[in-house]
């Protein structure tokens, strides 16, 4: 079997909060249980509403939060015993705003090359030409090598966020909603970036992005992230034209796509998303979900595995379920396309 | 005042400019453009297109630098341009009334709901109290707010994204309004409850007849809630039609060019790539010698060197561009 490239193992982080001057500091399980196991090449898409738990996972996958317990592999390798420099040479992040994560008071080449920098890679001679070198990939003029970021636009900027990040030419790329600041013109020409360089240079992506199509466009597989938990998984395929749970559902079903005359989606999700340090008891879905069953209040799902992709639902499960069956909510018209 | 179809507001030739030491920027440079009573109209186009501006231009509340002009400016009839700041002051919040993107920033912080929900009407009629507070637990409960009273005593931070701009749209409508506007009402806000939002506007225009003035870069949001679309493309109105028409037969080079840049589920092969724009937007200080998209157009030739044509398509279909309509489809094939 082939050791994945980044793996986790019930991994959890544990966020002590205060919800007011005086009163005790609490538990939020901010992510809680996650496991996942990508493979060179792939494309993970990390969906989930905000305050999911999707960013923080990102964080302890690049080294920069500390699980609270579970373990992260790289290579087979635990990121635990790597020191924060190895972590950084092989999992490096893009982020959403160009506009804050670049220093204002560098020049793009000192910029792209701090990574070279920092890590002692090579001498100054090697530093310009690997920046270069950089640049032509990111579609980045030789004459912004002296420049500084405020005389680029968002979506030069962005290109020279990616660069910075694939100058170490780490194996993992963790986009935190790379193009959610960029306007739809240069949200695509970023998009067909990243689809060339990961193909050029063999990489491995977490695409994090709460815009379904572009997770649909370039993920190879799909993991759904609801109160901390990865509640279904599967190939990017199936997840679009069959959703198991009913939460995924409510999610494609929401995606406004530019077809005139569907009108707006209705989800009936309700309108509570609930306070993660008091998580509702059973499945964390079950106030806001059109199916839930009795078993919902009292049990807290098992992950299943249905026809190949992964599920915590009850509804699948054939000791709760009733009719013990595998069944795709609604009879699986999943493509949003096809709404 | 308020029959169906009857125009609400109607805008000639609008301007904004800025004067800046470089010169004058010119972010609006004459738009034109009408809504009736009920019907939704979405301005599309992207960041520094002049669509924000044009709003604030409409609801006079434009930076105090920035220079409004219009040939015509008149909601239901009556003259905006010659109102003095007093008496747009009265007419704000009142018959037309304007959402944000941002609904934290446009709430106070140290007042509860209820309190800016009541002065929202208190300002504008003489109502008590109690029947502020009467008709704001109505609206809370209209735009789905559940307990809606005892939310009245909670302040702006208590509150969810998706339940903040509830309550945006709830004061927004504490007066009734015939004009409501909303700059990007969802942006800042998760597809499922982006999606809650654009279905409550919807039930509440209906419900109130209201006529909305849409602002967003979303085509999504454009198609499945538009009745028209005017597209603006730095600062000025580049095409217009029903939404059915533009989404099915964009027409400008530059409609065409964002449509397909985005990725439609079904429709573009996965991992392929998207059609893109290439070049900028041209600075918008000073003049624009001929079609302002001539730098960026895959069909530019030198007649775009004078400002293009703008040919009438039938009632309400408008496009500013030198090239034939006719072989507008053959076009959009070859991008794809």
């Amino acid at each position: 079997m082939t050791v994945p490239t980044i793996a986790t193992d019930d991994l959890t982080c544990v966020f002590q909060v205060r919800q007011g001057v005086f009163k005790p500091k609490r538990p939020l399980k901010a992510v809680n249980g996650v496991s996942i196991a990508v493979n060179k090449g792939e494309v993970l898409g990390l969906v989930g509403e905000s305050g999911c738990g999707k960013s923080t996972l990102a964080k302890m996958l690049l080294g920069l939060q500390k699980p609270s317990s579970g373990e992260i592999r790289i290579d087979g390798e635990p990121l635990t015993g790597l020191d924060r420099r190895a972590v950084a040479r092989r999992v490096q992040p893009i982020f959403q705003d160009p506009y804050s994560s670049l220093n204002p008071r560098k020049s793009i080449s000192s910029i792209i090359s701090l990574p070279l920098r920092v890590h002692g890679v090579g001498g100054p001679a090697d530093w310009e030409r690997k920046v270069k070198e950089m640049m032509d990939l990111c579609g980045l003029p030789h004459r912004a090598y002296d420049g500084y970021p405020n005389q680029l636009s968002g979506g030069q900027r962005q290109r020279v966020a990616i660069a910075r990040a694939l100058v170490m030419r780490p194996e993992v790329v963790i986009c935190d909603e790379p193009t959610s600041a960029l306007d739809v013109s240069v949200q695509s020409q970023i998009l067909n970036l990243l689809l060339d360089l990961q193909k050029e240079l063999g990489l491995t992506y977490i695409l994090i992005s709460h815009n379904l199509a572009v997770v649909q466009h370039i993920a190879t597989r799909v993991a759904v992230m609801y109160l901390g938990r990865i509640i279904e998984e599967t190939d990017s395929e199936t997840l679009f034209r069959a959703p198991r749970h009913p939460y995924t559902r409510a999610l494609l079903d929401s995606v406004l796509t530019p077809e005139p005359g569907l009108g707006v989606p209705d989800a009936q999700l309700g309108t509570a998303f609930p306070n993660p340090i008091d998580p509702p008891p059973g499945c964390t879905f079950h106030p806001r979900c059109p199916h839930a069953m009795p078993v919902c209040r009292e049990l807290a799902p098992r992950p299943l595995t249905v026809g190949g992709s992964m599920v915590e639902c009850h509804l699948h499960d054939p000791d709760h379920n009733g009719q013990g069956h595998n069944g795709a909510v609604h009879g699986g018209q999943g493509d949003i396309a096809a709404q | 005042m308020k029959e169906p179809g009857a125009v609400s507001l109607e805008v000639e030739n609008l301007t904004v400019s800025i004067p800046l030491a470089e010169g004058t920027l010119r972010a609006v440079r004459g738009i034109s453009f009408r809504v009736t009573q009920g019907e939704t109209l979405c301005i599309v186009g992207e960041s520094g297109c002049g669509k924000s501006l044009t709003s604030l231009a409409l609801m006079g509340l434009l930076p105090a630098k920035a220079v409004r002009g219009a040939d015509r400016l008149a909601l239901h009839g009556r003259d905006l341009t010659t109102l003095t700041e007093r008496q747009m002051s009265d007419l704000r919040g009142d018959s037309m009334a304007m959402i944000f993107q941002e609904p934290m920033t446009s709430l106070n912080p140290a007042y509860t709901i209820g309190n800016q929900l009541e002065e929202a009407l208190r300002r504008h009629r003489p109502v008590s109290r109690g029947e502020a507070r009467d008709r704001a637990i109505y609206l809370l409960e209209k735009v789905g707010i559940t307990a809606a009273a005892s939310r009245l005593q909670q302040y702006p931070h208590q509150l969810s994204g998706g339940l903040r701009q509830r309550v945006m749209i709830a004061m927004a409508l504490m007066c009734g309004p015939d004009l409501l506007i909303c700059d990007e009402p969802t942006t800042a806000l998760d597809v499922t409850i982006q999606a809650q939002i654009l279905h409550l506007l919807r039930d509440l225009q209906r419900e109130f007849d209201m006529a909305v003035i849409l602002i967003t870069h979303d085509l999504g949001v454009v198609a499945r809630m538009a009745d028209r679309v005017a597209v603006m493309y730095a600062g000025q109105i580049v095409e217009t039609g029903t939404a059915a028409e533009v989404f099915a037969a964009p027409t400008h080079p530059y409609t065409q060019g964002l449509l397909q840049c985005i990725p439609i589920p079904g429709r573009t092969p996965r991992g392929e790539h998207l059609g893109s724009i290439p070049g900028v937007v041209p600075s918008l200080i000073g003049e624009i010698a001929g079609c302002a998209f001539a730098n960026r157009c895959p069909h530019a030739m030198p007649a775009c060197r004078s400002a293009p044509p703008v040919r009438d398509l039938g009632p309400g279909r408008m496009v500013r561009c030198v090239l034939e309509p006719e072989g507008a489809a053959a076009r959009q094939a070859e991008l794809a």
